[in-house]
C-alpha cells in the first residue's frame, strides 16, 4: 500500500530556494533590475577595478612606480594644485552667488522662464561655451570692447588662453546647476516656518540666519560636493580656452595625455585613480562636516 | 506698542478687506476684540477666516480698511513688529531646534536676558505639561505634543493677542476634545485675548466668548454662542449651526412673532428672524427641536424613512407626502414606514426670507 | 499694495537683480558672438562684421562632413535612448515595487555613475573598450554613453512608478491579466509620459555628452560635439567662421531638442539628479 502522506515534497531543494529568495524579497519582478545592474557592474565597476589593478602594473618598475612617478614629477603632481586652483574657487563662487539669487527668485513670477534660460548653458555643454567665450572674451570680442568703451581699461584684458577663461567657463556652465539645486532645496522648506519666525519677531535677515540657513546647510553641502566634483573634472575648456601646457594643465589633461599620446594605459589609470581619490577626499570631508548639523525633515510638524 | 504688562484695551478691525486679482477674499470685516476675549472665526473653507487671521498677524497685507491696537494703527507694520503670538495649522515648529529653543525663540528675538528667558520657558513648559520633553526635537514628538509646543511658543512672549489657525484640525477626534479643554484652560489662566479660526461649529461654540460667522469673505453674524445657536440671524448661519431641516413655504397668515407657513404637505407656525417680504418664507428647524407627537393641528405627517441609534436617543428621518425629508429625534426606536406626526414649538421654528434659500 | 521695503533691503535686491542681469547679458553675449561670427564675411576690430554671408555654413557642411557626423550622432543618440529605456524602466519598476535584501547596495550601484564625473570613469572605460577592440567603433561609443544614462532613467522613472497605485495592477490581475498584459494595458499607458520625459532628457544629455564620446570614438564614430571640439582645436588652420557655423548647427540641434523636452518636463529635472532626502 503506497502511503499518501508525502513526508517531503519530491523537489525539496529548488522550492526552498525560491522560498528563501521570496523571503528576502527576490522574485521575478526583482529580477527585472538584473540586466541594468549587470550592465553597470560590467561597464562601470569593472573598468574601475580593472583600472585600479592596471595602475599597479606599470611597464617598468615596481607596483607603485606609477604613483611614485606622479608624485615626484612636478609636471604631474602640480596638476592637482592647478585643478584645485580652478575647481575650488569656481565652486565656492557659484555657491555664494546661487544662494542669494535663488532666495530672491523663489517667489518670482517668471521663475520658469528664468530657469529655462539658465538650463541653456548646461544643455549646450562645455565645448560650445568654450568656443563662444573664445570669441566673446577675445581681445577683439564684445566684452573687451565694452570695457574699453566704458573707459574701464585702455588695452584689452587677457581673458582667453589663460586661467581666467577657464574659470569663467566653469562659472557659466556650473552656476545653473548649483542654482537649480539650491532653489529646489529652498522651496522644500515649509513656508510656515519663516512665517512663524516672523510672528515671533524675526525680520528677513534673522529669518534667514535662524531658519533658512540651518535647514539648508545639509543640502548645500551636497550641492557643493556635486559641483566641485564636476568642476574638478574640467577638460575641454581647459584645452580650448586655457593654456594646457602650463597654467591650466589640469589633471584630466595629464590622464588623457598618458592614455592617448603616450599610450601608457597603466599610468593613465593611475592618474584617473588619483583624480578620483582627491575628489573623494574633498567629498568625504564636506559630507563629514555636514553630520554636525541637523539633517532631518524640513517640515514644521504633522500638518 | 503694548502697555508694559502686555495687556491692552482693545483691538479694532475697521472695514478690513483683502482682495487679490479681482476676487475679494475678505470684505469689510468690522470687529472689536476686548481685552481677554476669546473670539472664534467660523465658516466653511474659503470663507475668509484664515485670510482674516493672516491679515491680523501681518502675513498678508490689507487692500482696504485698517487695524488698530488701542490708538495705534498697526496694519502697516510687518509681522515681526506686531508682537502677537500665533499657532499655525501645521504647528510650524522649527525642526532643527529643541522644544525649549523653539519655545524660547520669540524671547531670543526680543533680547530677553538668558536667565529670565529660561524661567519663562520653564513656566510655559509646565503650563502645557511637557516638562519631560524639553530637549527633544519636534520630529520626536507626537501630534498632540507638537501642538502644545506651538501653543507654548506663542504665549511665552506674553503677547497682547494670540492667534490660532485651526490648531486642532490635524488631531484625531479624542485628542481634539482633550486639547480643546487645554486651550480653554490656558486661556482662562492667562487671560490673553485670542482669535481662533475653525470650521468646526462645536469647537467654536464651546470655546468662544463670541463667534464671528463668515461666508464668502463677508461677516454673516457676530454673537455669543448662545445667540448663534438659538437665534441665527440669516439662513446661512442657521444652516451652519445645524438647522438641518430647511424648506420653503408660502406665508398664509399671522403677524409679528407668529407667522404661519403652508405647503401642500404641511402647515407650521414659526418665528420670523427677518422681514418676510415676498409672501414666501424659508423655514429652519433643528432636528433636536422636531419630535414625534400627537396628530392634530400643527403636526407634520410623515412616514419614517430611517432610524439610527446615537447613544442617548435615535436620529431619524421621515418623508412627507410632498417628498420632503425631515430630520428629527425620537426617544424610542421607530419602525421603518411607520407613520409619525412631527411637532416643534413655534419659537424653535425660525423663518427667513425665501430668497435666502437659493 | 506692497509694504514699503527698507532702503538697505531695496539696495540688496537691486544688487541681486544686477548680478542676474550681468550673468544673462554675458550668456547671450557669448552665444550671439558665435552666431554673428558664423554669418560674418570678415570680422576684425569692429563691433560688428564688415558683411554677412551664409557661405560658411555650406563650407562647414563640406569641410567637417556634417552630413555623416549628424547621421552618426542621430544613430548613437537614438540607440542610447532606446537601450537605456529598455534597461532602465524594468529596473526602475523592480526598485519601485520591491523591497529586497541588498536593495540599498543596488541603489548605490545605480547612483554612482551619476555622481562620478564622466572623465574619471571614462579613461578606465576607454581602456577596457580598447582591450575588447571596441574602441573607435560605434558600438563602443554607444556603450560608453549608456553608462550614465541607464542610471539616469532609473532615477527619473522610479518615483514615477511609485506614484502609480499598485492596486491597479492587482485589479488587472484579479480580472485575468498576466504579466505581459498588465504591462501592455496598465503600465505602459500610465508610464508613457514618464518614459517620454526620460527619453527626451537622455536625448538632450547625450547630444551634449562630450567626454565619453571623445574618449571612445574613432574618426568615423564621432558625434557632433566631438567633431566641434576637433574643429576648434585645429582652428588655427581653419577659418574661425566655419567653426562657428558648425557650432551654430550644434547649438540648433541641442536647443531644438531642449525646447521639445521642456514641453514635457520641468527644467529642473534636467539637472537635479539626486533626491533631496537626507
Amino acid at each position: 500500500m503506497t502511503s499518501h502522506v508525502e513526508a517531503s515534497p519530491p523537489r525539496a531543494e529548488p522550492a526552498s530556494l525560491r522560498r528563501r529568495m521570496a523571503a528576502a524579497g527576490w522574485d521575478r519582478t526583482t529580477l527585472l533590475m538584473v540586466p541594468a545592474a549587470v550592465f553597470v557592474v560590467l561597464l562601470f565597476i569593472y573598468p574601475f577595478a580593472y583600472g585600479l589593478v592596471l595602475s599597479f602594473q606599470p611597464a617598468k618598475g615596481g607596483a607603485f612606480a606609477n604613483y611614485a612617478t606622479f608624485f615626484s614629477d612636478p609636471y604631474l603632481y602640480d596638476t592637482i594644485a592647478t585643478t584645485m586652483r580652478l575647481g575650488l574657487p569656481a565652486t565656492v563662487l557659484n555657491m555664494l552667488l546661487a544662494l542669494p539669487i535663488a532666495f530672491q527668485v523663489r517667489h518670482f513670477r517668471w521663475q520658469r522662464v528664468l530657469t529655462t534660460i539658465l538650463v541653456i548653458p548646461i544643455t549646450l555643454g562645455t565645448v560650445l561655451v568654450a568656443q563662444g567665450l573664445l570669441t566673446y572674451l577675445g581681445p577683439q570680442g564684445w566684452l573687451n570692447r565694452a570695457l574699453i568703451e566704458l573707459g574701464l581699461t585702455s588695452t584689452p584684458v587677457r581673458l582667453t588662453h589663460n586661467y581666467w577663461g577657464v574659470f569663467l567657463a566653469l562659472v557659466i556652465t556650473e552656476f545653473p546647476f548649483v542654482f537649480l539645486l539650491t532653489l529646489s532645496y529652498i522651496t522644500g522648506i515649509d513656508p510656515a516656518l519663516p512665517q512663524a519666525a516672523a510672528t515671533l519677531g524675526a525680520g528677513p535677515a534673522r529669518q534667514f540666519r535662524y531658519v533658512f540657513l540651518p535647514l539648508l546647510i545639509p543640502g548645500l553641502a551636497v550641492a557643493f560636493c556635486l559641483a566641485f566634483v564636476q568642476a574638478f573634472s574640467v577638460f575641454p575648456s581647459a584645452i580650448l580656452l586655457g593654456a594646457p601646457a602650463g597654467p591650466t594643465r589640469v589633471i584630466s589633461i595629464a590622464a588623457y595625455q598618458a592614455a592617448f599620446e603616450q599610450y601608457d594605459y597603466s599610468m593613465a589609470s593611475a592618474i584617473a585613480m588619483i583624480m578620483g581619490a582627491v575628489q573623494l577626499v574633498v567629498v568625504v570631508a564636506v559630507l563629514g562636516a555636514r553630520t554636525l548639523f541637523y539633517r532631518g525633515p524640513m517640515g514644521g510638524g504633522k500638518g | 506698542m503694548a502697555r508694559a504688562d502686555g495687556t491692552f484695551g482693545e483691538i479694532r478691525l475697521e472695514r478690513v478687506s483683502r482682495g487679490f486679482d479681482g476676487v475679494m477674499a475678505l470684505q469689510d470685516l468690522d470687529l472689536t476684540i476686548r481685552r481677554g476675549e476669546f473670539i472664534a472665526l467660523l465658516g466653511p473653507s474659503g470663507c475668509g477666516k484664515s485670510t482674516a487671521l493672516n491679515c491680523i498677524a501681518g502675513l498678508l497685507p490689507l487692500t482696504g480698511g485698517s487695524i488698530w491696537l488701542d490708538d495705534r494703527r498697526i496694519d502697516e507694520l510687518p509681522p515681526e513688529r506686531r508682537g502677537f503670538g500665533m499657532v499655525f495649522q501645521n504647528y510650524a515648529l522649527f525642526p532643527h531646534m529643541t522644544v525649549r529653543r523653539n519655545i524660547g525663540f520669540g524671547l531670543a528675538m526680543r533680547g530677553v536676558p538668558r536667565s529670565e528667558a529660561e524661567a519663562r520657558i520653564d513656566a510655559a513648559v509646565r503650563l502645557v505639561q511637557l516638562e519631560a520633553h524639553g530637549s527633544k526635537l519636534p520630529g520626536q514628538l507626537s501630534g498632540g505634543q507638537q501642538q502644545r509646543v506651538a501653543i507654548a511658543r506663542a504665549i511665552v512672549v506674553q503677547p497682547p493677542l494670540v492667534l490660532m489657525d485651526e490648531p486642532l484640525s490635524n488631531l484625531d477626534a479624542r485628542l481634539r476634545l482633550d486639547m480643546r479643554h487645554e486651550i480653554r484652560r490656558i486661556h482662562n489662566e492667562l487671560g490673553r485675548s485670542t482669535v481662533y479660526v475653525t470650521h468646526d461649529q462645536d469647537e467654536a461654540l464651546s470655546l468662544a466668548d463670541r463667534v464671528v460667522v463668515l461666508r464668502d469673505g463677508r461677516v454673516r453674524q457676530i454673537g455669543t454662542p448662545e445667540d448663534l445657536y438659538a437665534r441665527p440671524a440669516v439662513l446661512d448661519v442657521a444652516r451652519f449651526m445645524g438647522y438641518r431641516n430647511i424648506f420653503d413655504g408660502a406665508v398664509s397668515g399671522g403677524d409679528g412673532d407668529r407667522v404661519t407657513v403652508e405647503r401642500d404637505d404641511l402647515r407650521i407656525v414659526g418665528t420670523p428672524r427677518a422681514a418676510l417680504g415676498s409672501g414666501r418664507a424659508a423655514v429652519a428647524i433643528r432636528p433636536e427641536d422636531l419630535v414625534p407627537g400627537e396628530d392634530g393641528a400643527g403636526a407634520i405627517p410623515g412616514v419614517v424613512e430611517s432610524v439610527e441609534f446615537v447613544g442617548r436617543e435615535y436620529a431619524a428621518t421621515a418623508l412627507t407626502s410632498g417628498g420632503l425629508l425631515l430630520h428629527f429625534r425620537s426617544h424610542r426606536r421607530l419602525n421603518l414606514d411607520e407613520p409619525v406626526h412631527l411637532r416643534a414649538a413655534p419659537e424653535r421654528v425660525l423663518l427667513f426670507g425665501a430668497e435666502e434659500n437659493a | 499694495m506692497r509694504r514699503v521695503e527698507s532702503l538697505p533691503t531695496k539696495l540688496w535686491h537691486s544688487l541681486i537683480w544686477l548680478t542676474i542681469g550681468f550673468f544673462l547679458v554675458n550668456l547671450f553675449g557669448l552665444i550671439a558672438a558665435v552666431g554673428v561670427n558664423s554669418f560674418a564675411t570678415r570680422w576684425l576690430g569692429t563691433w560688428l562684421p564688415a558683411g554677412y554671408t551664409t557661405r560658411w555654413y555650406f563650407a562647414a557642411w563640406e569641410e567637417f562632413q556634417l552630413s555623416n557626423v549628424l547621421l552618426v550622432t542621430m544613430e548613437v543618440v537614438l540607440a542610447v535612448v532606446v537601450l537605456s529605456l529598455l534597461l532602465g524602466v524594468p529596473a526602475a519598476y523592480a526598485l519601485a515595487r520591491r523591497e529586497f535584501a541588498g536593495k540599498r547596495l543596488v541603489t548605490l550601484l545605480f547612483v554612482l555613475p551619476l555622481l562620478v564625473p564622466p572623465i574619471t570613469y571614462g579613461i578606465p572605460l576607454a581602456t577596457v573598450l580598447y582591450q575588447l577592440h571596441l574602441a573607435g567603433t560605434m558600438t563602443g561609443v554607444i556603450l560608453a554613453n549608456l553608462v550614465p544614462t541607464v542610471p539616469f532613467v532609473i532615477l527619473v522613472m522610479t518615483p514615477f512608478i511609485e506614484q502609480i497605485d499598485p492596486r491597479l495592477e492587482a485589479a488587472a490581475r484579479v480580472f485575468g491579466a498576466n504579466t505581459f498584459r498588465v504591462f501592455l494595458h496598465v503600465l505602459v499607458p500610465l508610464l508613457a509620459p514618464g518614459m517620454l520625459a526620460a527619453g527626451l532628457l537622455v536625448l538632450v544629455r547625450t547630444v551634449a555628452m562630450f567626454e565619453l564620446t571623445f574618449l571612445t570614438a574613432g574618426p568615423s564614430s564621432q558625434t557632433l560635439v566631438v567633431a566641434l571640439y576637433y574643429s576648434v582645436f585645429a582652428a588655427g588652420v581653419r577659418a574661425g567662421q566655419s567653426v562657428d557655423a558648425m557650432a551654430m548647427i550644434y547649438m540648433a540641434t541641442t536647443l531644438v531638442w531642449l525646447f521639445i523636452a521642456l514641453r514635457f518636463v520641468d527644467p529642473t529635472q534636467l539637472v537635479t539628479r539626486v533626491k533631496k532626502t537626507s
